[in-house]
């Protein structure tokens, strides 16, 4: 149990995926400027990187090791990733037609956020067992969210003061999340 | 003449790095040393070349309604190509790019190529494109790469040039350095274009 705990606040807090780690920068900076689609991104995200945790450990543990098929991860898994999203829109689209159009536009993006195959990837780096899997999925995914919606909330404000040209839009934007993970270093003296 | 153009475009006026902004999240991470830098980028370049190649010869067999499925997996085929030749070949590199050698597969710039050029065009026309993005790419990173080393370390591809009295930017090693570093120089990009008037 402690040991869960501590990869769920390691993975939020200390080597947050975006900040420390550099998965899912793309939406980071692309979906950063509002908060609310901050928050729909990171639940969209959260859903999905949870969900994979757990198909791509059970791929890994049952198929591809039993057959030695390692060296076919990446493929099987980006696919197994691809499909899980189009499956994933499906059966939201069918059940919650509110929730669908909050995510709508994220859920097909998610495909190539970096941080999906990442976690999947590192799950078997790390020799997590499938609940830890699951929980350091969810909880990178959390991390992502966090990050996201700081930065979304800082960029809020800064639409109304004035910023020299050549640093507006990604250059300031990566400026912000260098000064961010600053900030998060500090968590870094609390294991 | 054109498929001199397609090829230059990458370096400067499309600078998948500076200009387009994709494939960020290897541009952040490897970018400590310019080895890694100039690693990743020729790796990238590799499979970017391939996949621009097989999907412009493929573009009239692949059906338009299961194309990214299909694209996919021609990337993920040659990634996994790199991943084991640089595994043989270069251990050592291979073990400090560690995980963002398989997640080649999702930088932006490989889908966002074949999306956007390779399954309209011809295959001498996008293997230029394939070579003069990847090449862009990889200057990118090796000067974000050397940037970085100088001044973490005050070294440069594993040499010391900055003397013995030198007193390092720790922080340009650390996660923190990598997105200034970036900021930084995209910023100075963005004014000195503005300056020569190329956009």
């Amino acid at each position: 149990m402690a040991n869960l705990v501590a990869i769920f606040f390691g993975a939020v807090f200390i080597n947050n995926f975006v900040l420390t780690r550099f998965l899912g920068i793309c939406p980071f900076l692309g979906v950063s400027k509002k908060v609310d689609t901050a928050v729909g991104m990171g639940m969209a995200v959260t859903f999905v990187m949870g969900l994979a945790s757990l198909v791509t450990w059970l791929l890994e543990y049952y198929l591809l090791v039993p057959f030695e098929l390692q060296y076919l991860r990446t493929i099987v898994f980006i696919l197994v990733i691809a499909a899980l999203v189009q499956f994933v829109e499906l059966v939201i689209r069918k059940i919650s037609p509110v929730l669908y159009q909050a995510l709508g536009i994220f859920l097909p993006l998610i495909t190539t956020n970096c941080a999906v195959l990442g976690v999947a990837l590192l799950n078997i780096q790390l020799e997590y067992n499938l609940l830890e899997a699951v929980v350091f999925g969810v909880a990178a995914a959390i991390g992502f969210t966090l990050a996201l919606v700081i930065m979304a909330g800082i960029r809020e404000r800064l639409e109304l003061v004035y910023i020299p040209k050549p640093f507006r839009g990604v250059s300031l934007a990566l400026i912000l999340a260098g000064i961010l993970s600053i900030a998060f270093m500090g968590f870094q003296g609390m294991m | 003449m054109s498929i001199m153009k397609e090829f230059t475009k990458g370096f400067v006026r499309e600078n998948p790095t500076f200009r387009i902004v994709l494939g960020t999240c290897p541009t952040l991470a490897v970018t400590t040393l310019a080895a890694n830098g100039l690693g990743m980028g020729l790796s990238t370049t590799a499979v970017l070349v391939a996949s621009n190649l097989f999907i412009s010869l493929l573009r009239k067999a692949i059906p338009d309604k299961i194309r990214i499925p299909a694209y996919i997996i021609i990337i993920a085929t040659f990634v996994t190509i790199v991943d084991m030749v640089l595994n043989a070949f270069t251990p050592d590199l291979h073990s400090r790019l560690g995980i963002f050698i398989p997640l080649i597969v999702v930088n932006c710039i490989i889908l966002g190529r074949a999306e956007a050029f390779a399954n309209k065009n011809g295959v001498v026309a996008s293997l230029a494109d394939g070579l003069g993005m990847g090449l862009g790419f990889t200057l990118s990173l090796t000067i974000l790469g050397s940037l970085r080393e100088l001044l973490s370390a005050g070294t440069l591809f594993g040499k010391n040039v900055m003397g013995a009295g030198y007193e390092p930017f720790m922080v340009f090693g650390m996660p923190t350095g990598g997105f200034l570093a970036y900021g930084l120089v995209m910023a100075l990009l963005n004014y000195v274009f503005k300056k020569l008037k190329l956009e």
